[in-house]
């Protein structure tokens, strides 16, 4: 049986994609200057996360272990492509935004990392749960990343969010602090490095609390 | 012999390998089959609507890119388009580049046939956010100042930003971006010139000939 409830901590929290094993920094620090570029980035590469495990793990027994790294890199890659050809199809203006690093999904260790550790050695159903989890933590960390940047560096929130998810979501835009003379270097790519910094020292710190509470609980348990 | 026993074999793998890359291949043939109507629709559009923003829609009345010709400019070969109403040419539009302060920046400039700018913009640029970036529309109305402007206003010498002793204004803490693009703008001007009888010499266009068919 399928620990579901460790799957969900795990993707989303303590084993997260960019807070806890520090991979698809690359996306990371290029397209978060935007809560909304963060989740279009998020939702790409979820897309090509879910397909790479949920095909990997139906052939996996058919895979030797030889030759596995090739097969899931073409996997992979050819996923990208179709996404980035579908994107530019449809979705041409959001396509102008995200253009350049949808292709970046394929460097993503962290796909070819969650074909590795986890698609590889589990059933289907199972490998699409972690995807989807596993995504939808790499999506919140991303949009967490893009606010944070786009709230400092430009005073807005969800800025052009129309582009992205159709005109129906512009209320979602929101300008927090009007006549901001803005702080450029949230937007330039060190700031990328600065917020990545600051959220992981959030993340710690509540780790931490938590940890102690759960310390001091067993201590007046134990006495 | 079970699936396991022959998963080692060489023969297996570079069959396995070669099967994987066939069906991969064949998915993006596929998609791209399907896809490559929608994405060249999707860049016409985004061109009509860059030649929307650079030409009123009362100055022409043709469809702009069927109109299109090759020439060469002093920077190199490109594609013009031309602007026709009822049958004269009122305006050509072509690309115009510049070398920023961060990488190339493309322009789309309309000149009407007596030699004004009709609209100039700026279509791509790596510039600083913030600073150079004040050359996209959405940011500042710079870009539109130079509508109505032409070789006689300012005259030549004056074409340069302000810090040069010119006419357009520059950014505060950016002056590299305005002045590489009032120089660009210039070079479309002088080229507009030279060669404006080859530009405003009406195109055969593909439209004149099948117009009243329409079969598309």
């Amino acid at each position: 049986m399928t620990d579901y409830r460790r799957l969900a901590k795990d993707g989303l929290w303590s084993n997260n994609m960019v807070f806890a094993q520090m991979l698809a920094l690359c996306p990371v620090m290029a397209v978060t200057g935007t809560a909304t570029n963060g989740l279009g980035m998020g939702l790409a590469t979820l897309f090509v996360l879910v397909g790479a495990n949920l095909i990997i793990s139906m052939i996996r027994h058919t895979i030797s272990q030889a030759i596995r790294i090739p097969v899931y890199i073409v996997i992979i890659a050819t996923l990208v492509t179709l996404t980035d050809m579908l994107i530019n199809a449809f979705a041409y203006e959001l396509y102008k935004v995200l253009g350049l690093f949808i292709a970046l999904i394929v460097v993503n260790c962290a796909i070819l990392g969650r074909a590795e550790a986890f698609a590889s050695k589990n059933t289907a159903w199972d490998s699409f749960v972690d995807s989807i989890l596993m995504g939808i933590g790499l999506t919140w960390a991303l949009v967490a990343i893009g606010g944070f940047r786009e709230i400092i560096g430009s005073g807005t929130l969800f800025a052009n969010a129309d582009l992205l998810l159709g005109p129906a979501f512009g209320f979602l835009e929101i300008t927090l602090i009007p006549d901001y003379k803005g702080f450029l270097i949230m937007i330039l790519p060190p700031g990328g490095f600065i917020a990545v910094g600051f959220l992981l020292v959030l993340k710690r710190w509540i780790d931490q609390r938590v940890e102690q509470r759960q310390q001091r609980a067993e201590q007046l348990r134990s006495a | 012999m079970t699936l396991s026993g022959i998963r080692d074999r060489l023969d297996y793998q570079a069959a396995l390998l070669g099967l994987v890359v066939l069906v991969t291949c064949t998915a993006l043939a596929m998609a791209y089959q399907l896809t490559r109507e929608p994405i060249r629709l999707a860049l016409e559009n985004d061109m009509r609507q860059s030649f929307s923003r650079v030409l009123p829609a009362s100055l022409h009345d043709n469809d702009l890119l069927s109109s299109q010709g090759m020439i060469t400019a002093p920077w190199g070969e490109l594609t013009y388009y031309q602007a026709t109403l009822e049958g004269t040419v009122t305006a050509v539009i072509f690309p115009l580049t510049a070398q920023g302060y961060a990488g190339r920046i493309e322009m789309l400039m309309a000149v009407k046939a007596n030699g004004e700018i009709s609209g100039v913009r700026v279509l791509v640029h790596q510039e600083t956010p913030g600073l150079g970036d004040k050359i996209e529309e959405a940011r500042d109305p710079w870009i539109t100042y130079f509508s109505g402007k032409s070789l006689n206003n300012p005259l030549p010498a004056d074409w340069g930003v302000k810090k040069d002793g010119g006419h357009f204004d520059q950014f505060t803490g950016a002056t590299i971006t305005p002045r590489v693009i009032v120089a660009a703008i210039k070079r479309g001007l002088e080229f507009f010139e030279t060669s404006q009888d080859q530009l405003l010499y009406p195109l055969r266009t593909y439209q004149a000939t099948t117009e009243g068919v329409s079969h598309d």
